[in-house]
C-alpha cells in the first residue's frame, strides 16, 4: 500500500505538470477577457496542444489517454491557477459520451472536436416541471412532420442554456405507449426559432438555471440519437456520466474553513475550538471528508490497475452535500447573532458560510436528490428491490399525474 | 497509487473468512454468551496455530514478522465474526506495548509466548467511571503494584497485564508488566453488556511488577499504544458493521409485509443505504489507518483517530439499525442481532469513547498544523 505513481504515471504527471506550468495563462494574458472568454481561451489552448478531453480518441480532439491519466491531469491542473472551464463540463462530460455511443461517425466528426476545443458549448434539456426524479415522466412532445419534428413544451433546471450553442434533449414522441417506451433523444441548436430561455431566480438570489420553453420548434430527424422510442436507453448513457461529473463539494466551505472559524470565534471568552462540542462536530466532518478522499484513492487504485472502480464512490454526493449544509449551518451558529449578516466585509471568510448555506440546498437536489441517491445505492449496490410503481405497463396518457 | 490490499493479503482474507465461518459461526458466539465461560479456549488455540497471534511479532521472537496490513485483514474478519476471543487485548494492546517499549529481555520473555498464544496479555487502565487521566490514577507502581483496575477486558483470563500506574514524574504515569497469576493479584469477573468477551476487576496488593519503558513517560506510552490499537479496533468495527448490514439485508429480502419484501420499502432501503455509506467511510478511513500504522507515518495520530471515530459510528449505527430492520424478532434472545449490538458498544468504549477520539483527532490536527 502506497500513494506513489507507477513509473508510467509519474512520467505522465511530469509531462502534464510541465506543460501546465509553461502554458497556464498569465494575468496579463487574461486581462481584457470576461470569465467566459477566459475559459474559452484556456480550453482552446489546451485543445491545440492535445491536453483537452484527453480520454477521447485523437480523431475527435483527445489523446487516447486512460482514466488514471485523466485523474492525474485533473490533479495537476488544480494546482495551477487556470481559468474556470466549468461551462464546458456538461458538453464534454455528458453530451460527448452520449455522442460517442450513439452518434454517427459524421456527427462525431462534426461535433466532438468543437466540444473539446471549447468552440461550442452544450447544455442538457432533460428535467421538466413534471419530470424531476421521475425523469421519464417528461411531457415535452415531438410530433413528426415529414423529415422534421415539431416540439412543444417546457424544460427546467437547464444550467447554461443562455450561453449554450447546442442542447441534448429527451422528448415524448409517443404518449400512447408506456412511459419509458415513448421517448426519443435529440440534440438541438439553441438559437432555433421558438426557443425561449428564462432565468430562474434561486433562493440564493443568483440564477444558475433556466426554464426553456419550446413553441413549435422545428428539428430535423437527423438530429436524433438512437432509434425512435429508444430515448430512455440513450438518456441512461448521459445520466451515468452526470453522476460522475457532479461532485460533492459545493464551494470551499469544509472542515478547514470551519476549523479556522472555530479558532477565531470565541465561546465564553475562549476560542470556540476549545469547546468540546465544537471539537466533536469538526471531527465528524473531518472524518467524512477523509473517508471520501480515501474512497477516491481506492477508486483511483482500481483505475490505475486498469480495473473498473467498485460501487463505493457512489456515496460522494450523498455524504458531501448534507455535510456541507450542516457545516455551513453550524458555522453561522458559531457566529451567533452576527451570523445573520450576509454583506461584504462582514467576516474574514467573504461570507462563505452564508453563501454556502443559501446555495447548498440545490446540491442536495441536482443530479439526483439525496433520496434518489440512497435508492440507487440500495438498488444497484445492495441489490434491494425497486420501489413499487403504478406507471408500469400502461400507456403514458393513463398514468396519474399531479394535475389529474 | 496503490491504495489497496495486495494478493497475499487478499489470500489471507479468504483463508481467514473460511476458517472463521467453519470455526466461529454465530453458534460459537452464542455458546460463549450462554455458557458463562469467559472465552473459547479451543478457538483461541486454533487461531494461534494459524499464526494470527504472531502476525507482526518479528521472527527473532518466534513470530511471523508480517505487516500491519495482514493484521488489519485479520482484525476485519474477526470483527465480522464477533469472535469471542481476547485477541484485541492480547494482540493489539499487550503485544504492541511490549514491541514498542519492552527491553530486550522483556521481549524475549513475553513475545514468543504471545506469539504462540500460550500467554494472553491485556491492558489495564480504567479505575473509575469516566475518562481516565493521569490525575485520576490511584494505582501505584511500577515495581510494586497496588490498586484496583475495573472493567479490564479479558482480565480474568489474561496471564499478564500492562498496568498503567501513577507516577510522581514526567507525564504522571508509568507502565508495569504484572503477572496476573501471582497470589497478590485477584481477578473478579464482572457482568457486562457483552458476555461473549469477559471482563474483570483486578485488585493488586503489593504485586510484583516489571517497569515497561521510562518512569514518568507512561501516559504518553499508553497514548501511543492506543493510537496503534485504534486502527485495529476500527478494523474490527468495520468488519462488524459490514456483517450487520449483510444480516439486515438478508432479513429484509426474506421478510414479507403488506404483500412484498420489506427490502422494497424506502424506509428500509434508505436505512440500509445509510449503513452502506457509514461503512464505506469507515472502511476507507481504516485503509488510511492501516497505511499509517504499517509505515509508522507521522500522520498516525490523525489516521488512527479518524478510523476509530468512523468505526465507532458505523458499527453503532449498523448494529442498532440491524435490530430495527428485524423488528420484534431482532429484539429476541433467539436471534443473532444482539451480538453485534453488544459488541459494537463494547468496542466503542474500549480504549476510549467516540467523544474522546473526536477530541484526540482535533488535537492531532492542531498539533500537525503547529
Amino acid at each position: 500500500m502506497d500513494f506513489n505513481d507507477s513509473p508510467e504515471e509519474a512520467e505522465f504527471r511530469t509531462e502534464a505538470a510541465t506543460w501546465l506550468k509553461n502554458n497556464v495563462p498569465s494575468e496579463q494574458e487574461l486581462a481584457d477577457m470576461n470569465p467566459m472568454q477566459q475559459g474559452k481561451y484556456w480550453q482552446n489552448k489546451k485543445s491545440a496542444a492535445g491536453w483537452a478531453c484527453i480520454r477521447w480518441p485523437k480523431e475527435y480532439g483527445g489523446r487516447g489517454a486512460d482514466a488514471i491519466q485523466q485523474v492525474i491531469l485533473n490533479q495537476e491542473e488544480a494546482k495551477v491557477n487556470a481559468p474556470n472551464t466549468g461551462m464546458f463540463s456538461i458538453g464534454q462530460g455528458m453530451a460527448a459520451p452520449t455522442m460517442m455511443t450513439w452518434a454517427t461517425d459524421e456527427q462525431k466528426q462534426r461535433y466532438l472536436p468543437k466540444l473539446a476545443s471549447g468552440e461550442e458549448i452544450w447544455c442538457q434539456l432533460f428535467s421538466e416541471p413534471a419530470g424531476g426524479s421521475d425523469l421519464a415522466a417528461l411531457r415535452t412532445k415531438a410530433v413528426r412532420d415529414g423529415d422534421d419534428w415539431i416540439i412543444n413544451g417546457q424544460k427546467i433546471w437547464t444550467s447554461g442554456a443562455q450561453y449554450s450553442d447546442w442542447g441534448i434533449l429527451v422528448l415524448r414522441t409517443d404518449p400512447n405507449v408506456p412511459k419509458h417506451q415513448g421517448l426519443s433523444y435529440f440534440f438541438i441548436e439553441m438559437n432555433s426559432p421558438g426557443i425561449e430561455i428564462k432565468p430562474i431566480k434561486q433562493i440564493s438570489g443568483t440564477s444558475g438555471f433556466n426554464e426553456v420553453y419550446f413553441t413549435d420548434v422545428r428539428i430535423s430527424d437527423s438530429q436524433r440519437l438512437g432509434e425512435i422510442g429508444q430515448g430512455w436507453q440513450v438518456a441512461i448513457t448521459t445520466l451515468m456520466n452526470e453522476r460522475a461529473s457532479i461532485g460533492g463539494g459545493g464551494g470551499a466551505a469544509g472542515f478547514k474553513t470551519a476549523m479556522e472559524l472555530a479558532q477565531k470565534i470565541e465561546i465564553d471568552d475562549e476560542p470556540a475550538i476549545k469547546n468540546k462540542s465544537v471539537r466533536a462536530q469538526l471531527a465528524n466532518w473531518y472524518v467524512q471528508e477523509a473517508g471520501l478522499k480515501y474512497t477516491g484513492y481506492r477508486s483511483m487504485t482500481a483505475l490505475s490497475k486498469g480495473e473498473i472502480p467498485g460501487p463505493e464512490n457512489s456515496i460522494g454526493k450523498l455524504v458531501g452535500a448534507p455535510k456541507t449544509q450542516d457545516l455551513a449551518s453550524f458555522a453561522i451558529d458559531l457566529m451567533e447573532q452576527a451570523g445573520v449578516m450576509w454583506s461584504p466585509g462582514n467576516d474574514d471568510f467573504d461570507n462563505l458560510f452564508q453563501s454556502t448555506y443559501m446555495s447548498i440546498p440545490g446540491l442536495r437536489i441536482a443530479g439526483g436528490t439525496d433520496e434518489i441517491m440512497a435508492n440507487i445505492i440500495a438498488e444497484r449496490v445492495l441489490g434491494l428491490p425497486q420501489d413499487v410503481r403504478l406507471d408500469k405497463g400502461i400507456p403514458f396518457t393513463d398514468v396519474p399525474t399531479s394535475s389529474k | 497509487m496503490n491504495f489497496e490490499f495486495g494478493d497475499e493479503q487478499n489470500m489471507l482474507r479468504e483463508q481467514a473468512r473460511g476458517f472463521l465461518q467453519d470455526n466461529c459461526s454465530m453458534k460459537v458466539v452464542r455458546e460463549a454468551l450462554e455458557s458463562g465461560q469467559p472465552f473459547n479456549p479451543d478457538l483461541w488455540k486454533k487461531v494461534a496455530e494459524m499464526g494470527w497471534t504472531s502476525t507482526v511479532i518479528p521472527e527473532a521472537y518466534d513470530g511471523l514478522g508480517l505487516s500491519y496490513l495482514e493484521l488489519s485483514v485479520i482484525a476485519d474478519e474477526l470483527g465480522r465474526s464477533v469472535a469471542p476471543l481476547p485477541f484485541s487485548s492480547s494482540v493489539y494492546l499487550a503485544t504492541e506495548a511490549i514491541l514498542l517499549y519492552g527491553s530486550e529481555s522483556q521481549k524475549q520473555n513475553w513475545l514468543p509466548r504471545l506469539a504462540s498464544g500460550d500467554a494472553i496479555g491485556t491492558f489495564a487502565l480504567t479505575e473509575s467511571m469516566g475518562a481516565p487521566t493521569p490525575k485520576k490514577l490511584q494505582t501505584s507502581g511500577p515495581n510494586e503494584v497496588s490498586g484496583n483496575k475495573i472493567a479490564v477486558p479479558d482480565g480474568d483470563i489474561a496471564d499478564f497485564a500492562i498496568v498503567v500506574c501513577r507516577s510522581e514524574n514526567g507525564d504522571g504515569a508509568s507502565l508495569s508488566i504484572v503477572d496476573l497469576t501471582q497470589d497478590s493479584v485477584t481477578a473478579e469477573t464482572v457482568s457486562t453488556i457483552d458476555p461473549s468477551r469477559s471482563h474483570a476487576t483486578l485488585s493488586f496488593k503489593a504485586a510484583t511488577g516489571e517497569p515497561l519503558g521510562e518512569d514518568g513517560a507512561g501516559w504518553t506510552a499508553a497514548q501511543n499504544i492506543m493510537n496503534r490499537a485504534a486502527v485495529l479496533f476500527a478494523w474490527e468495527q468495520t468488519g462488524g458493521s459490514d456483517a450487520a448490514l449483510e444480516m439486515a439485508k438478508e432479513y429484509a429480502l426474506g421478510r414479507y409485509a403488506f404483500g412484498r419484501p420489506i427490502a422494497g420499502y424506502q424506509a428500509i432501503k434508505h436505512k440500509l443505504a445509510n449503513m452502506y455509506v457509514k461503512n464505506t467511510l469507515a472502511r476507507s478511513n481504516c485503509y488510511y489507518g492501516a497505511w499509517a500504522l504499517n509505515t509508522n507515518a507521522p500522520e498516525l495520530p490523525i489516521a488512527a483517530a479518524s478510523a476509530r471515530v468512523a468505526g465507532i459510528q458505523a458499527y453503532y449505527f449498523a448494529s442498532k439499525e440491524n435490530i430495527q430492520t428485524h423488528g420484534g424478532m431482532g429484539f429476541t434472545w433467539e436471534f443473532d442481532c444482539q451480538f453485534h449490538y453488544r459488541r459494537s458498544k463494547l468496542l466503542s468504549v474500549t480504549i476510549g469513547s467516540e467523544a474522546m477520539w473526536q477530541d484526540k483527532l482535533i488535537t492531532a490536527i492542531e498539533t500537525d498544523a503547529a
